[in-house]
């Protein structure tokens, strides 16, 4: 059963988390100020609490699972290229928003999200998401005063960053 | 300040033209996303979570009640012309909602909402009014472990009571209680869960989470099942009520408030419980005639009804937060984190300490009550526009704007690797039908709870029995362990029985 295999792969990773969290704890320094609860303690049982939850997960996805009992799952098939191109949009976005600006890295996001929804007139698009990327820019930079990362384009238009 | 010259003040202050502005744009804006698929109003707020650096606390406050109270008035229009609930609340609505639009009578059900929507919106905001100070008397008697205990209690309910699996509704608070651990200890200054990372020592950010859950994790789920075809937006027709749909109406819109209102006010928050009850309860009550319309073509009923118990129970999570500082909802946490960015500790001294900006606040919410049902009724039409943005472009706006919140408040790419790793999780969360509500409000919470937790222990010089010894610290974790065992206990008692 496949369903079953994903469930495990589900409690596996809370297990991990749980894990990751008592190893975070142990390298806390234990703090040289007296306190009657020192920094240590929650965390310790925030992890515990992950952990024993992560087995209990377990448990029930030995046992068959729960992904069975989600209707909406049995709905529609896993849509490979959707995810594909939306990976492929924050990938593009973290990768250009550096040495380029937000325009830039914002539109070619904007532009593979919409393929993966299915939109095929990539270059409406195209205009669509500078505009609406520029338009944003400005309003988040002049109107509001928060920088969104300048670059590129904003350079052009509104001189050298400030 | 008692409730009427609390009012008085208010209305004083939320009438002067900027402050109307904020709630008139807050009004258009939550109707605007509350009737768009995909995005609700915590992420809303969170995205202008930047403008509390620029904008007055009494502004930045009448625009986020606004776009509170306008999402629950676009929502409706969503589920009833597109029968596509964004919410837990309006899963009621759209269930009659949409077969009244179907049968031609989509006019009436929207007017219904609205003006169900507006009854139970001034109903719940005059019980802010009245109940808040009442709370507030009650809260300033509370000590460290009492609030300790209220916080285990509110985390027990929002996680475990509500959802589907105690399991893993507890799951996600402990995911957002990690979350929410990360950075340092504000007591001993020690850096904690950081790996570290020197970026990570002032914590993760409240909006770079809800972003992730909210924004990031929901358009990648509606991605991985992607189907491409038009869902079809039913015709609105003439807004208008016969007499006979008003004498139907009446009753339902009063029942609901009561019924909702309540539930916004405990812990136990959430929308799901009372729109159901109600919808049930106008079933009931219903006249035969009616009664053959619930299901088939449509009771007006279960329009009014339903709605009215969303909008108080919405009203009704505002209580706790003004008064205790406790959030029962994810939409509530944020505009916590906002009262924190402000360097507000929202809890029983605001009422005192901060008494024009509360009054002025609950005063704008009845000018905001006013201003949407004036939106909506007629301009109802318009927002059945906004429902033709073709969904492709939609998300790819939605995903960018996710962005510039993230990047916008600290310019750095660990953070919007951060943003979309959770985002990721967030994504398997929806798919294995985790709750995500909890993750925001362990995050919050869950330092607050700590700082309880630790100043009640150095008041009782580390005795942990002060928790159970103090008698209402006692009762309130007695209530948590009911809310936690009591379902499960009743099910193994009626299997005995039976």
């Amino acid at each position: 059963m496949p369903d079953r295999r994903a469930d495990i792969g589900a409690a596996a990773f809370v297990l991990l988390l749980g894990l990751i969290g008592f190893w975070q704890a142990i390298a806390i320094p234990t703090s040289p100020i007296y306190a009657q609860v020192g920094p240590k303690a929650v965390p310790f049982a925030v992890a515990t609490g992950l952990t024993l939850l992560g087995g209990l997960l377990m448990l029930v996805a030995l046992r068959g699972g729960w992904s069975r009992d989600i209707e909406d799952l049995n709905d529609a098939p896993v849509n490979r290229r959707a995810i594909a191109l939306m990976m492929a949009s924050l990938l593009a976005n973290l990768v250009l928003i550096v040495p380029f600006g937000f325009t830039i890295a914002a539109t070619a996001q904007f532009v593979l999200v919409a393929a993966a929804f299915g939109s095929r007139a990539h270059g409406r698009n195209l205009l669509i998401a500078f505009l609406v990327s520029l338009g944003a820019y400005t309003l988040f930079v002049k109107l509001l005063g928060v920088n969104i990362g300048a670059g590129l384009i904003e350079g052009l238009i509104f001189g050298s960053p400030v | 300040m008692d409730a009427i010259s609390g009012l008085a003040l208010g209305f004083g202050n939320a009438l002067t033209l900027a402050n109307l502005g904020w709630a008139l744009l807050g009004c258009f804006l939550g109707t605007a996303i509350g009737v768009l698929p995909g995005i609700g109003p915590a992420l809303t707020i969170a995205l202008l979570l930047p403008i509390t650096f620029t904008v007055s606390a009494t502004g930045a406050f009448i625009l986020f009640c606004g776009i509170l109270y306008g999402a629950m008035y676009g929502g409706s229009t969503t589920s009833i012309l597109l029968n596509t609930p964004g919410e837990g609340g309006s899963i009621m609505t759209a269930l009659e909602g949409a077969k009244m639009a179907r049968s031609g009578r989509a006019g009436p059900a929207l007017a219904t909402a609205a003006i169900g929507s507006f009854v139970a919106g001034t109903i719940g905001t005059l019980g802010i009014a009245f109940l808040g100070p009442v709370v507030v008397e009650l809260a300033l008697k509370l000590g460290p472990a009492e609030y300790f205990a209220l916080m285990v209690l509110c985390f027990i309910t929002v996680s475990a009571v509500l959802g589907g699996s105690v399991l893993r509704g507890l799951t996600s608070l402990a995911f957002g209680l990690t979350l929410g651990l990360i950075g340092i200890d504000l007591q001993t200054g020690q850096p904690r869960l950081t790996f570290g990372l020197p970026e990570l020592f002032d914590g993760v950010s409240v909006v770079l989470v809800a972003v992730a859950l909210f924004a990031v994790g929901e358009t990648l789920h509606l991605a991985w099942r992607y189907a491409e075809g038009k869902s079809e937006i039913l015709p609105v027709g003439r807004i208008s009520m016969s007499r006979a749909e008003w004498r139907r109406s009446l009753g339902p819109w009063f029942r609901g408030s009561a019924l909702g209102f309540p539930f916004g006010v405990m812990p136990a928050g959430g929308s799901e419980m009372p729109t159901m009850l109600s919808y049930y309860t106008e079933r009931k009550l219903a006249s035969p005639e009616a009664q053959a319309e619930f299901g088939t073509r449509g009771a007006i009923e279960g329009v009014a009804g339903p709605e009215a118990a969303n909008n108080a129970a919405a009203a009704g999570t505002l209580v706790p937060m003004l008064t205790l500082g406790l959030p029962t909802s994810a939409t509530a946490a944020i505009m916590l984190s906002a009262f924190q960015s402000y360097g507000i500790q929202p809890g029983p001294l605001l009422f005192t300490a901060q008494a024009e900006l509360i009054w002025t606040l609950i005063a704008s919410l009845f000018i905001a009550n006013v201003m949407l049902v004036i939106l909506n009724l007629p301009l109802v039409g318009l927002w059945a526009r906004i429902l033709k943005i073709p969904q492709p472009q939609l998300y790819a706006g939605i995903l960018v704007f996710a962005t510039i919140g993230t990047y916008g408040i600290s310019n750095s790419v660990v953070d919007l690797m951060l943003l979309y790793g959770i985002g990721i999780i967030a994504m398997f969360m929806r798919r294995f039908d985790f709750p995500v509500a909890p993750v925001v409000i362990g995050m919050i919470l869950g330092p607050m709870a700590e700082q309880a937790m630790r100043q009640a222990l150095t008041i009782s010089q580390g005795d942990w029995t002060t928790f159970v010894t103090r008698p209402i610290s006692a009762a309130i974790l007695a209530l948590a362990v009911l809310a936690l065992a009591g379902p499960r206990l009743y099910a193994a008692w009626l299997r005995r029985a039976a």
